[in-house]
């Protein structure tokens, strides 16, 4: 059975409303919810590399790398906030940089290679920084948190032990309207200083 | 987001012709640099393609080359990369400083040196589609409305504020841009390359709907002359300039043989302050002197009804910059 989750909850509550209310025409593709409401525009088949898993895909041009992750391939970590390169919800790592996958289009990542929230976590556990932003009470309500997460590990994979300075100038691009950043700004630190990293184990 | 193509040219002259062939067959073509400003005028509904020709894949637009003759940029270098080339740090050290004030991280590991200095303004009247100068109506709605981030050097008819920290810079370091188009390229000074509202107030600089910036020219590198980018902000971080200044020194000793001054964030192009760098010319650099030329800076400025604090700010910045340069 699928595990119960607000989202699953959501969309199966919001497609029994909408089953009821319009006559849905049986093996319509689910639609993609950022797109815009009028007709198919052009399309390209692309290749690129998210989380270590290469993928195929065919989206429209105008699709942004935030739509293609969520509504594509499902990775819903990348929060979609104020969608114009302003809060850094959505940041993604693009060949290891930070970017806002919001203003970006999915066409622009071909050939690429995207690492997302869902990164982060292996089946040894959660990153370091997840750990450190949990003990550090980092999200409130955590909607900016894995757009802090993905700045945070660019971060430390050029500067493994950054001073709150340096923490604060590379997480500049996140807004946290929950104004959390303290917590943040001590969490990365402590994650850089931290003792969880074996000898020779990289944050990356 | 409204439907459009994205074309992927491997060449400038591919670039220019998926332009021109779109603009024959009535499509309506964009040049896309990082996308960043772009995606945002589209979400906007400011600009609404149906081809975005993405200069990404364009070859050979992303590096510095430095001969005896010149230093040429590639205009798709990120901000990012640019403010850590040590070749730009060391020798155009204010358009280091300047490319690293920008924004954020995000922004400037996709924004390009060419879509920083080609970005629309970001007043908040064309931002939201008021039908104004650049978004092709006939009024500015900031220049009797709200004004306090407007221009305080404008004889208008548009009071914005040319928003681009890398501009000023490349203006006072003599910069040249190479533009190709389809009859040909042309090389413009940076000086010349913004026009002002009066000349035409629905564009920033001279570039036709069929041409791209494909590069910056520097002139050689002089060990004499040094340069320096400082900005004034409302918050510490992620917003615009309120004011900023390049500043270009050439020192003899403690004397200055040459000088330059270019504001931002005052005036709709990057604003050159001639008469105030030529106190500076033949003269030791004393904190009178720097007041003197930070006065002459803004002796002209003609303040809207709710931005007069940028004087004072603009020549506060001004003294502290060219003093601090002089003696570093």
């Amino acid at each position: 059975m699928k595990k119960l989750s607000r989202r699953n909850f959501l969309e199966t509550t919001a497609a029994g409303i909408a089953a009821a209310a319009v006559p849905v025409e049986t093996g319509a593709q689910p639609t993609p919810t950022n797109q815009g409401t009028g007709p198919t525009g052009p399309r390209t088949t692309l290749e690129l590399v998210v989380n270590s898993r290469r993928h195929r895909l065919d989206v429209e041009d105008r699709c942004t790398l935030a739509e293609l992750l969520r509504d594509h391939l499902h990775l819903t970590g990348t929060k979609i906030g104020c969608d114009r390169g302003e809060c850094g919800a959505c940041t993604v790592l693009l060949d290891g940089l930070p970017i806002y996958a919001c203003s970006y289009l999915g066409v622009w990542a071909d050939g690429r290679s995207v690492e997302t929230v869902e990164g982060l976590a292996s089946p040894r556990g959660l990153h370091p920084l997840q750990e450190s932003f949990i003990e550090h009470d980092a999200p409130q309500c955590g909607f900016c948190t894995s757009g802090q997460l993905m700045s945070a590990k660019a971060l430390l994979t050029v500067n493994p032990q950054p001073s709150a300075q340096q923490v604060r100038e590379a997480l500049t691009g996140n807004l946290c309207r929950c104004s959390n950043y303290n917590q943040y700004v001590a969490a990365v630190v402590a994650t850089g200083r931290s003792a969880r990293l074996g000898p020779g184990e990289d944050i990356a | 987001m409204k439907a459009f193509t994205n074309v992927n040219p491997r060449t400038l002259e591919d670039a220019v012709s998926a332009l021109t062939r779109s603009r024959a067959s009535g499509a309506r073509a964009v040049v896309s640099g990082g996308g960043s400003d772009l995606l945002g005028l589209i979400k906007e509904r400011l600009v609404q393609p149906d081809i975005v020709v993405n200069l990404k894949t364009v070859a050979g637009l992303s590096n510095v080359r430095a001969d005896a003759r010149a230093t040429t940029i590639g205009g798709l270098i990120t901000l990012d990369a640019l403010s850590r080339e040590a070749h730009i740090r060391r020798d155009y050290q204010g358009l280091a400083e300047a490319a690293a004030s920008v924004g954020t991280p995000q922004i400037r590991n996709v924004g390009t040196l060419a879509g920083n200095v080609c970005q629309r303004p970001w007043c908040w009247y064309l931002r939201n589609g008021y039908a104004c100068y650049k978004n092709g109506g006939d009024r500015c709605f900031a220049s009797s409305g709200e004004n306090q981030y407007h221009a305080i050097f404008s004889q208008g008819p548009s009071y914005i504020v040319h928003p681009s920290d890398t501009a000023p810079a490349l203006v006072a370091l003599d910069a040249r841009f190479r533009v190709v188009g389809p009859r040909g390229e042309r090389l413009v000074n940076a000086s010349e390359f913004f026009v002002l509202p009066r000349v035409d107030p629905a564009r920033e600089n001279v570039l036709q709907d069929d041409e791209i910036l494909a590069e910056i020219v520097l002139p050689p590198a002089v060990s004499s002359r040094r340069s320096t980018y400082a900005k004034i902000l409302d918050r510490e971080a992620w917003t615009h300039a309120l004011v900023s200044a390049a500043v270009v020194l050439d020192m003899d000793g403690d004397v200055c043989r040459r000088a330059r001054i270019v504001l931002g964030g005052v005036a709709p192009v990057p604003w050159d302050r001639p008469r105030a760098a030529g106190l500076l010319e033949g003269q030791r650099v004393t904190p009178e002197l720097a007041a003197a030329v930070a006065e002459a800076a803004v002796s002209d400025a003609r303040p809207l009804a709710k931005n007069g604090y940028k004087v004072p700010l603009t020549r506060g910045l001004v003294g502290r910059t060219v003093l601090a340069l002089a003696r570093q």
